[in-house]
């Protein structure tokens, strides 16, 4: 915008003498934005800090919260299942959400090539990311059944052994992270127009200095990308560690617990068991792991996130 | 298409003769492998992977009962079981389902499209002190994960007694679950998304006309909603699609808040075909085309919007 403001540097909260214009547009912009502050309070900060405080108390949803302290938290450390829907969740996430970027990359590096029928593909791809996840769930658990999925048919003509996917533990987290796959398009085309924005100038001055395919992707393509990655990163770790409907719908936690997930031991808890109090201290547990895992992305991210205007 | 590419290479194409061709045409020819066909083969073998799902899907809600457990499965249906479409709308009250399912998804609709342009408008076009900071609270807002929040949502919902309109008296009773409320209420507030979206949007629409408005002295009000609003209609067509997908696919929110059968939308009834024998595949893959199909007519529609608004929302 073409305001001239005044070059004062502004301290930590804004300076504390406001022009009339200013007080008058403050007002305005608040007066705009109000229903979000409005929403922001009734159901995001008020329910974190409900969560908090019922976390400390033994709750069935009925009657008064008992207050036992830590007790809960204390309950979970003992808790065989709660270790392992963690750390079935860690595993999944650290699978999906890395691979996820690099399938995502490869089809927005294919679809940047010159085809002519790119917006077939980029329908085809994209298609899985908008039906419904329950939906697409309910055709897995048939898509990849050992006896009526087409899937592992496909598996034995190429000499693979017909795998019970979301029957034999071993494979189940697998199983899942290759569903997530499908959801990629929506990523790729994210990438894709990160692509189609990256100056032509540069390819073009880095083959002048006789830089190869390789070289001009490594050089070029991928630091301009990387604020994108980083987004979608971080993105599909938040996602990752909340990942529910797939498993509810298709295995319930199954087989012996290889896909009891972290939010699907939380419903269970909140909504099966009536353990409210214990699976507030499950989601504020959550909370803290998904904003340390996040804010560690983001810290070791300084060193290779490259911003065009530094 | 393999056809053309000798024609639409060409120009590029150096001329057979000259003792440097050979190594320029090895270099042609590896240019084009590389640009051509190495995307195209695999660009066709995901595609085939990303259409098996749907053709799975249709396949199976095709098959007769008979032919559903044979092995190894057919890949055709040798006799399409038409009836399963009608066995499966009766099998759940798949209509009731489909009405509760369509409601919220409307208001959803209505609901994001009134908050999120009004929100969106006071992050981009009027300047206020601390704006981009209480911006990036949004952003930020973005990655907290919804689980963390649904047993609090579902206890306070559980006890905030809900308005009853009787005529033009309103009561206050009962709670919120089992309502649509839970669902609908929150998207009246915005949603860091699409408020990102809309405020990309609006940044683009030149300020030039707003200042002139101003001069003439109309209210902020009125330039938004008669001098913003109208410009910013594709981004508004953007977030209805968007927002009418969220509450359709919706899994968890129905999930939690919707207790009662009759209330159910069609994410949560379709979970009763599972529980009963496997012979109920073909029903369910029914019941799921039923419920993709109007995805997928929209998405085929609507393409265009589908890829603006992405490519709106990236960041850059």
């Amino acid at each position: 915008m073409s305001t001239t403001a005044p070059p004062i540097r502004p301290g930590p909260f804004g300076r504390l003498h406001l022009t009339r214009s200013e007080r008058r547009n403050l007002r305005l912009g608040l007066l705009f934005i109000s229903p979000w502050i409005v929403g922001f309070l009734a159901f995001l900060v008020y329910p974190i800090v409900y969560t908090l405080r019922i976390s400390f108390t033994e709750y069935t949803g009925f009657g008064e919260p008992e207050w036992i302290g830590l007790g809960n938290y204390q309950a979970l450390l003992q808790d065989d299942l709660f270790w392992i829907s963690l750390y079935n969740t860690l595993y999944y996430t650290a699978l999906a959400a890395p691979l996820g970027v690099v399938v995502a990359m490869g089809l927005a590096l294919s679809m940047n090539q010159p085809l002519r029928e790119v917006p077939l593909y980029r329908a085809i791809l994209y298609l899985p990311s908008v039906i419904p996840l329950f939906t697409l769930s309910f055709i897995f658990l048939i898509l990849m059944n050992p006896t009526q999925g087409i899937f592992n048919q496909f598996l034995m003509a190429i000499g693979l052994p017909n795998i019970n996917w979301f029957g034999d533990p071993a494979w189940t987290k697998l199983a899942f992270v290759f569903l997530a796959q499908f959801g990629a398009g929506q990523v790729a085309l994210i990438f894709l127009a990160g692509l189609k924005g990256i100056p032509v100038t540069l390819y073009e001055a880095a083959m002048l200095d006789g830089a190869g395919v390789w070289s001009r992707f490594r050089n070029i393509t991928l630091p301009m990308m990387t604020p994108i990655i980083l987004y979608d990163l971080i993105l599909g770790l938040s996602l990752g560690l909340q990942v529910f409907t797939q498993a509810y719908v298709i295995t319930r936690g199954g087989p012996a617990d290889a896909s009891r997930f972290y939010v699907l031991y939380l419903y269970d808890n909140a909504f099966r068991y009536g353990k409210m109090g214990y699976a507030s201290a499950m989601a504020w547990i959550l909370f803290v792991i998904t904003f340390v895992l996040a804010m560690l992305i983001f810290r070791w991210s300084q060193r290779w996130v490259h911003y065009e205007n530094q | 298409m393999a056809r053309e590419q000798p024609m639409a290479g060409t120009a590029a194409m150096p001329a057979i003769g000259t003792p440097a061709v050979g190594d320029a045409r090895r270099a042609w020819l590896l240019k084009q492998f590389r640009e051509k066909v190495v995307p195209r083969v695999a660009l066709i073998l995901v595609c085939a992977l990303f259409i098996l799902p749907f053709y799975w899907m249709v396949v199976t809600a095709l098959k007769t009962r008979e032919e559903l457990v044979m092995y190894p499965p057919t890949l055709w249906p040798s006799e399409l079981a038409w009836s399963n479409f009608r066995e499966a709308v009766e099998y759940i009250p798949f209509f009731r389902y489909l009405f509760n399912t369509s409601a919220i998804t409307f208001l959803t609709i209505v609901g994001s499209v009134i908050s999120n342009p009004i929100i969106a408008y006071g992050f981009s076009r009027i300047e206020w002190p601390g704006r981009d900071k209480v911006f990036y609270v949004v952003l930020a807002t973005v990655f907290i994960p919804f689980p963390v929040l649904i047993v609090a949502l579902f206890d306070i919902f559980a006890n905030t007694p809900r308005p009853v309109f009787n005529g033009l008296e309103v009561s206050w009773e009962g709670n919120w679950i089992n309502t649509y409320m839970p669902l609908v209420a929150p998207m009246f507030f915005g949603n860091a998304f699409w408020i990102f979206l809309m405020r990309q949007f609006m940044m683009q629409i030149p300020f030039e006309i707003s200042d002139a408005a101003r001069i003439d002295g109309a209210s902020e009000f009125r330039i938004f909603s008669q001098i913003v609003l109208p410009q910013a209609l594709p981004a508004i067509g953007v977030i209805s699609i968007f927002a009418g997908l969220h509450a359709w696919n919706d899994f968890l929110g129905p999930l939690i808040f919707l207790q009662n059968e009759t209330m159910y939308t069609l994410a949560v009834g379709l979970t009763f075909f599972q529980s009963q024998h496997q012979l109920q595949y073909s029903l369910l893959m029914a019941a799921s085309t039923l419920v993709v199909l109007p995805v997928i007519a929209l998405f085929l529609l609507f393409q265009r919007t589908f890829v603006e608004g992405i490519s709106l929302g990236s960041l850059k």
